[in-house]
């Protein structure tokens, strides 16, 4: 586009700055559509989070509404504490240990819960919704998992304010990681963990293949979930026998570990261990997940698709 | 706990058609022909039934464990001893279970209700609106949990060596109806928010979570935290009050502050309820 004639010379710097801006622009453009074509997930992500901002109210609503139960569980330990004396513990835990574990909880548990995805899942399937994937060059194993952390990124950045307002109110008991190394085993395995739950969940939901109606099995999950992986209490201050039980299942990494990670009640050899299992843990989950979904699709039937 | 049986509606095609009789005997003809409709979905998914009841017994079984882990680094939360503790979680999922059975699916219905615009056909039949909105399904899966629950509570009380006279156990009874019309008072209240943004379904099963405190002895809390829910949200009466009538630290003030507390929820509901309808505008007609 030349500058129209009869136009300042100094304007005329500005129109051709100003075309050559918008060619570099276009060239950005195309290199960033080819990059989606090629990577079709990262769109899938962007669509999914303006897809569950639509849901935020509801987000906050849940974010709001979960810090009561944790608030009455913090005053029943309390009483519990108050009880014994000053300076006594529970297991290894002091008053404000315990307070920390809830808080942390509640972090761990807002980054890699799984929301609503499991229903999703098994609702595509029911739906005949599936179809189109098996036909599009996509997966529908990894779009699902975009779909699952866009929904996270978004109820992180809801959940964030009312969250980080408690934990300021509860400061005093927030003990920081001991050092960075800490921290950063703690953010491995809090990645680790929301693979597990998300692979968890799909496996799960591939049951829809098979049964009509999924939410009581999911439910029928989760309530081992909540119980073993120590949603309830920290799971050190069961009978050791259980506890060591317990270490058998996946549920202890799908929050516990974690957690313990972050405290320092999981160090040297022993979280190096840790961090295998919870990684082999993954991976099996990722094959059961993969195996569901194939054998489920030799049943499937595409109703309604 | 999101109930597939909602899916199947519309139980008024089923109705007999009614003389121009008005009054209780009308109403009571009504609710049994919804109850037989309840019934008659029941059977049509019978292991779904038998499923959720698992579900429930389940869950119930989980706060009993955290009960149990409790005591076993304690021996007391306040003055309530362990067995005290059990009874409660029995009373409080007696009541809830209760409220379950005749109520929470029709509360977490109307959201749908309002959004699909599937209200204005209950607008239109010839009875009291709210009547037919909260009682339209009834889930019978929820009177086994009762029932589970009070075994439990019979055996805390064995535990106890406490043997309740008659009039005891029909004072818990009364008690315990005023806890459900405090639950049902208050999640109908927030399920009305429905009429102002469609999204009100997170908000109905955010006061699930409201259970939990109903479960806690009402000792453990204090301040602004108890105050709250005692006087703006009573979950600390619904079913400590009950309990404590049944274990010897019985208050007759508690007793009178949730009756109380129980009409003024069912008062605030019921104007809630009356200044939401006014806003329908019904969808997609």
């Amino acid at each position: 586009m030349a500058a129209p004639s009869g136009v300042h010379p100094c304007l005329s710097v500005v129109y051709k700055f100003n075309k050559l801006l918008r060619q570099k622009f276009c060239c950005a453009r195309n290199v960033l559509c080819k990059a989606l074509a090629v990577n079709p997930y990262r769109h899938v992500i962007g669509i999914g989070i303006q897809n569950s901002l639509t849901y935020r109210f509801n987000f906050l609503a849940r974010a709001l509404f979960g810090l009561i139960p944790l608030m009455a569980v913090i005053y029943v330990w309390r009483a519990i504490f108050e009880s014994k004396g000053s300076g006594s513990s529970v297991g290894a835990y002091s008053y404000a240990e315990m307070v920390s574990y809830y808080l942390l909880t509640t972090v761990v548990d807002a980054l890699t819960a799984v929301n609503e995805d499991d229903w999703q899942i098994a609702a595509d399937i029911k739906d005949g919704n599936i179809s189109q994937f098996l036909l599009k060059p996509i997966d529908y194993l990894w779009f699902r998992f975009c779909l699952f952390l866009s929904g996270r990124i978004t109820y992180l950045s809801v959940a964030a304010i009312p969250v980080t307002i408690f934990i300021l109110c509860l400061q005093r008991f927030f003990v920081l990681p001991a050092d960075t190394t800490t921290f950063f085993c703690f953010l491995l395995s809090v990645s680790f963990t929301a693979m597990l739950q998300f692979f968890m969940s799909y496996t799960m939901a591939m049951l829809a293949f098979w049964v009509l109606e999924v939410s009581t099995f999911i439910f029928i999950l989760f309530a081992f979930e909540y119980i073993a992986s120590g949603h309830l209490f920290p799971l050190d201050i069961l009978p050791d026998w259980i506890e060591r039980l317990l270490y058998f299942t996946p549920f202890p990494y799908q929050l516990y570990f974690p957690i313990s990670v972050y405290m320092g009640k999981t160090s040297g050899p022993e979280l190096t261990k840790g961090l295998l299992i919870q990684f082999g843990w993954v991976v099996a989950m990722y094959f059961l997940a993969r195996f569901a979904w194939n054998r489920g699709i030799r049943k499937y039937s595409a109703v309604g698709g | 706990m999101m109930n597939p049986k909602s899916e199947i509606q519309d139980p008024k095609s089923e109705l007999p058609a009614f003389p121009s009789r008005s009054g209780f005997s009308r109403y009571f003809r009504i609710y049994a022909a919804l109850w037989k409709n309840s019934v008659t979905r029941e059977t049509m998914f019978k292991g779904n039934f038998l499923l959720w009841i698992v579900v429930e017994m389940l869950w119930f079984g989980l706060q009993l464990a955290f009960i149990g882990v409790l005591y076993l680094h304690t021996d007391n939360i306040g003055s309530w001893t362990k067995w005290q503790v059990v009874m409660l979680i029995g009373a409080s999922h007696f009541i809830q279970q209760l409220f379950q059975a005749f109520f929470l699916v029709n509360c977490t219905n109307l959201s749908e209700l309002v959004r699909t615009g599937k209200l204005d056909f209950l607008l239109l039949l010839p009875i009291n609106t709210r009547f037919v909105v909260s009682l339209r399904q009834v889930d019978l899966g929820a009177f086994v949990n009762a029932a589970s629950a009070l075994a439990v509570m019979a055996y805390a009380a064995k535990q106890l060596n406490f043997i309740p006279s008659g009039w005891q156990v029909l004072a818990f009874l009364g008690l315990a109806v005023a806890g459900v019309a405090v639950h049902y008072s208050l999640m109908f209240l927030l399920a009305t928010i429905s009429f102002w943004t469609v999204r009100a379904q997170g908000i109905v099963w955010g006061y699930y979570n409201l259970f939990n405190i109903a479960r806690m002895p009402d000792e453990a809390f204090r301040g602004v935290f108890r105050a709250v829910f005692t006087f703006v949200l009573p979950m600390l009466l619904v079913s400590n009050v009950p309990v404590r009538m049944l274990v010897n630290k019985f208050t007759p003030e508690s007793a009178v502050l949730l009756v109380l507390m129980a009409v003024t929820c069912a008062v605030v509901s019921e104007l809630g309820w009356r200044a939401s309808i006014r806003r329908y505008t019904s969808a997609s007609s």
